[in-house]
């Protein structure tokens, strides 16, 4: 090995020193960008509350009938007799007493908190359960286009200008009925589940295309890295590239993703029950609730005012969490 | 080329056969104007090398010459347009994943950039038995004894198993992706600038743990780099590349004393280094690189050359021993003796040689 | 450009098709009888017999869309009792409202219009100004003012904001008039009076998700490398501000503008529905809940084109804000 004298001289000055390595040797678990971001999350206060209001909201919604049992009235239980002669409530604020917190309806005198309570569960499920479709399918389809590029790329792109292009309300406005009646006669009753699942659905065809747009643009940006050349060098198949080396990496938008339908899905499903579509009665149901409201906005504000400033916390929790989980999961972004 | 086309008929490899062979490799990416194509990037443009087991083969030159996509050739991350590659006396050029795999696993690279290489997902000891696990190999004692054997190989704390890729410093991390390339136990390891995105202090240490790797394990390398004095510090063999295309090639010692091909010279003349900085000083290129779309004529290098005739735009070099060099050099009109004589305008030389600056 | 302009057209034609192909086969291809809904309910058997015959709908489906294409680009005879010849746009006749589609599509197309394009004005002067301000006075009283007011907006409903409205400016202070469309031709005054709490509310919430997404991007800006190089030259504020930052911040919200504009344009159902006026998006529900097959598919087509046309234009807005899209 012959070297010049003076880089040999000078690598020998410098190759005893070894890397610098991390102090804490005693902790040798590293922590995961993922704890990091969940470390961050908890020491941001507007998460902490906003995360505590819907960990509430989810365990009510979840226990309503215990939380039924506990309160004392049930969800169908009318109580006319608390009703003046042209269905109003009787009482102050829309008849808030110690047995109705929330008061009672107008006409019908169903127990406000407990249709909220058990509402929410019907618009909660519906919510959850359409974001984890489309996140699901936006998912699959953002990572196979972006990956894959060329014409797989085209023909999902493609799709997604489509279903953008698709005037939401009014396909559905139009499917619901449409698919109730080709499942069950004009005359038959509709059951509440599958009156869920066609709302799902509908949801889960109109909303995947911004997640699959989403995590198809930081595909394309992670594709080029390096450490998906290093598996593909090391003879990985396209399962392991996608699902074991991409996807970890894509986990962060997909969170905030998922945080932010949410709440879209709870508002589109009460925008839906506002245009007289939507989970029927008797089953309880947030969104049609609040469109049931608006007209007694004048004769009985405190009917308007619970749902509406609980589907208003809702979603601002929501929104807050989301955002909140944005720059947990980001630092550098500046939001 | 005869592919042999059985087992039989291939030859053991023996020290003197190449373990990697490459003949006429080419790679020219299509640049599309509307739906017609407008001609091609000839990024790599007939390149022919061999590299004998245990041997060290540096590929120097500007950035853009084509040596980032030789490397990714040779391990099959991009497919070659021409050429073929044979690794083992087996033709390699076509082979798909699944007739690949078992050279994978004597074939791996290292990448420039030891920030994007490892997952920031994944734990360095996921990292590191990737390999392993991608081709379903489990080997004796457990996969985890062998990622903490390779990671304390490379010099690291084989404790740091459960760490995350973020906590480790740039030198470490390139450590890894060096563990990650070993885990395989591979033949031949292409190492695409593997300390250029490091701190000069860092450099030393990975290339003297490249140097002590190669030396133990018997491995084979490419070694891409744009750092001329890297390379004389690790290779045993110097390809200087320009443009596409190997313009000098030879053992170490004849490269970097007798170059014969004046880019090579020019190349060396810009090492920082104060043996050479006597009276001859630094011999600077004017003008830029020219557009791989559209490569002179002859001879690539003959729009900066100041020893340029009519002939080098005319007819292009083959890559032969001149004037009793020991080295294989593409120039009509080489270089003689020792580096640090500075380039002579020969008598032959243009008057107008606006083309070189000699700085005193 | 051209070619990009050419590719971009092309791809949306081929968007338009499958809207059409797609709406087609669900309103005329999924329910076991089209028809049943169309006829109001003192329809006999004999009637609702004609009524099939009229309009084709015993033809096999491809056919049918065959003819329907047809009365768009060159217009095509309909029976006697759907009015005769239709002309060249020629969307099919309704029962319901007895008159070509085309002939409602002219009355409510102009008030859908008077909705949005005021409100679509207010909301990016607001929502866009409100965010860069924000953004250049970040941790101030006034951003965090401005923080408030979008997060609160994002979160709000629209029947619910335009109840409110209503219940307070025209019920209780009787400010405003019930809201109505009147046509700005006739009498302006009218016509902004009439629908200016439905501009309100729109460019509440919208302004608030502009202020939001434009705060962002500011603020990203801002700290980008180019900006701090520009105010090292010695650029001053409002150049880079203005011309280098703003640029740049501004790019993203184009595209939401003009796919928020564009689905607006296609009907703002839940507006029209909460003040009762009658535009695009009132009609198409209408003609859902009525089954009226010729008046749905008009309205879907007409709000995919909006959509699909606002897509183009941010594509050349886009070139025109960024010189980098040209070079694709």
């Amino acid at each position: 090995m012959s070297l010049s004298p003076v880089e040999g001289a000078a690598r020998a000055e410098i190759e005893p020193a070894a890397d610098p390595v991390t102090p804490e040797e005693k902790s040798i678990v590293g922590r995961s960008p993922g704890q990091l971001a969940w470390a961050r999350l908890r020491r941001d206060r507007t998460a902490t509350v906003s995360g505590v209001v819907l960990v509430i909201v989810i365990v009510l919604a979840l226990a309503a009938p215990l939380v039924s049992k506990l309160y004392g009235v049930g969800p169908d239980e009318q109580f006319s007799d608390r009703l003046d002669g042209n269905g109003m409530p009787l009482g102050y604020v829309g008849g808030i007493t110690g047995d109705h917190w929330f008061g009672l309806e107008p006409r019908l005198g169903r127990d406000i908190f407990i249709r909220m309570i058990y509402g929410m569960r019907t618009s909660l499920f519906i919510a959850f359960a359409a974001a984890l479709v489309t996140t699901a399918i936006g998912v699959v389809a953002g990572i196979l286009a972006g990956f894959l590029g060329g014409i797989v790329d085209t023909v999902i792109s493609w799709i997604t200008d489509v279903a953008l292009a698709l005037p939401f309300l009014i396909f559905a406005l139009a499917v619901v009925p449409t698919a109730s009646l080709r499942f069950y006669g004009p005359r038959e009753e509709v059951p509440p589940a599958f009156q869920v699942a066609v709302l799902i659905v509908i949801f889960a065809v109109f909303g995947w295309t911004s997640t699959a747009r989403l995590v198809r643009g930081q595909v394309i940006s992670l594709r080029e890295r390096e450490f998906v050349e290093a598996a593909r060098a090391s003879g990985a198949g396209l399962g392991h590239m996608l699902f074991r080396q991409l996807l970890p990496n894509l986990w962060a938008p997909i969170l905030v993703a998922f945080s932010l339908a949410v709440p879209q899905y709870i508002t589109g499903e009460a925008a839906l029950s506002f245009l007289g579509i939507g989970i029927l009665e008797p089953t309880a149901d947030f969104g049609r609730m609040i469109f049931q409201s608006i007209p007694y906005l004048q004769t009985d504000p405190a009917y308007v005012f619970f749902p509406g400033v609980t589907i208003f916390i809702l979603v601002l929790a929501f929104n807050l969490l989301g955002d909140a989980l944005r720059d947990a999961l980001d630092p550098k972004s500046s939001r | 080329m005869s592919s042999p086309s059985t087992a039989t008929q291939t030859p053991p490899v023996s020290p003197a056969e190449p373990l990697l062979r490459v003949r006429g490799l080419a790679k020219h990416f299509p640049v599309r104007a509307g739906f017609r194509s407008s001609g091609a990037v000839r990024a790599v443009d007939g390149l022919d090398f061999d590299v004998r087991p245990g041997e060290t083969l540096g590929l120097v030159g500007e950035s853009g010459c084509g040596k980032t996509t030789t490397g990714r050739m040779l391990v099959r991350l991009l497919q070659p347009t021409a050429g073929t590659i044979e690794f083992a006396g087996r033709d390699i050029t076509h082979a798909r994943r699944g007739a690949l795999r078992p050279l994978r696993q004597d074939l791996q690279i290292i990448f420039q950039d030891p920030y994007a290489s490892l997952n920031p997902r994944h734990t360095v000891g996921r990292i590191v038995a990737m390999p392993l696990q991608v081709n379903g190999i489990t080997p004796p004692g457990g996969v985890k004894k062998r990622v903490q054997e390779l990671l304390e190989l490379v010099g690291l704390n084989p404790e740091h198993y459960n760490r995350y890729p973020h906590e480790f410093s740039g030198g470490q991390r390139q450590r890894i992706g060096i563990a990650r390339a070993l885990a395989l136990r591979p033949k031949l390891i292409v190492a695409d600038e593997p300390v250029s995105a490091l701190d000069v202090s860092i450099q030393a240490q990975v290339i003297n743990l490249l140097r002590d790797l190669q030396r133990d394990l018997d491995l084979a390398f490419v070694f891409i780099a744009h750092d001329l004095a890297v390379v004389r510090h690790f290779c045993h063999r110097v390809a200087v590349m320009y443009l596409g295309k190997i313009v000098e090639i030879g053992d170490r010692d004849d490269i970097y004393q007798r170059p014969q091909h004046p880019y090579t010279r020019a190349l060396l003349s810009a090492i920082p280094d104060v043996t050479t900085l006597g009276p001859a000083g630094r011999i600077r290129l004017t003008g830029d690189v020219p557009t791989p779309l559209n490569p002179p004529s002859g001879c690539r290098f003959r729009t900066r050359c100041w020893k340029a005739q009519d002939r080098c735009a005319t007819e292009e070099p083959a890559l032969t021993n001149r004037d009793g060099g020991r080295q294989l050099t593409a120039c009509h009109y080489p270089e003689q003796g020792p580096v640090g004589a500075g380039p002579e305008p020969g008598p032959d030389a243009p008057a107008t040689s606006g083309t070189v600056e000699v700085s005193q | 450009m051209t070619r990009f302009l050419v590719r971009r057209l092309l791809s949306a034609v081929l968007t338009l098709f499958a809207v059409s192909v797609l709406s087609f086969l669900m309103f005329f291809g999924l329910p076991k009888d089209p028809v049943s809904g169309m006829c109001p309910k003192n329809c006999n058997a004999e009637r609702l017999e004609r009524v099939r015959e009229e309009l084709g709908l015993r033809d096999p489906l491809p056919e049918q869309y065959a003819n329907y294409m047809k009365g768009i680009v060159t217009g095509r005879d309909l029976g006697s009792s759907q009015g005769g010849r239709c002309d060249a746009p020629c969307l099919g006749y309704s029962y319901v409202n007895s008159e070509a589609v085309t002939d409602t599509l002219a009355r409510v197309l102009p008030v859908t219009l008077s909705i949005v394009i005021p409100a679509a004005v207010l909301w990016l002067v607001l929502g866009v100004g409100l965010g860069i301000i924000s953004a250049l006075r970040r941790g101030t009283a006034l951003d965090r003012l401005a923080i408030g007011f979008s997060l609160a907006g994002a979160s709000l409903q629209l029947y619910f904001v335009g109840a409110v409205l209503l219940l307070i400016f025209t019920y209780n202070l009787r400010i405003t008039p019930v809201p109505s469309y009147t046509s700005i031709f006739d009498n302006p005054l009218k016509w902004a009076s009439g629908l200016v709490l439905a501009w309100v509310a729109l460019a509440f919430l919208f302004s608030a998700i502009y202020a939001r997404l434009s705060r962002a991007q500011m603020l990203e800006t801002l700290s980008e490398d180019f900006v701090r190089t520009a105010r090292a030259k010695g650029l001053a504020k409002p150049a880079v501000y203005g011309r280098h930052a703003l640029r740049a911040a501004i790019t993203p919200v184009v595209t939401i503008a003009g796919l928020d504009v564009g689905s607006a344009l296609g009907g703002t159902v839940i507006t029209e529905t909460t003040f009762g006026i009658q535009g695009l998006g009132r009609t198409a529900v209408d003609a859902v809940k009525a089954g009226d097959l010729p008046t749905i598919m008009a309205t879907v087509l007409i709000s995919a084109v909006f959509i699909v046309v606002a897509n183009i234009v941010v594509d050349l807005l886009y070139a025109a804000i960024d010189p980098r899209v040209r070079l694709r």
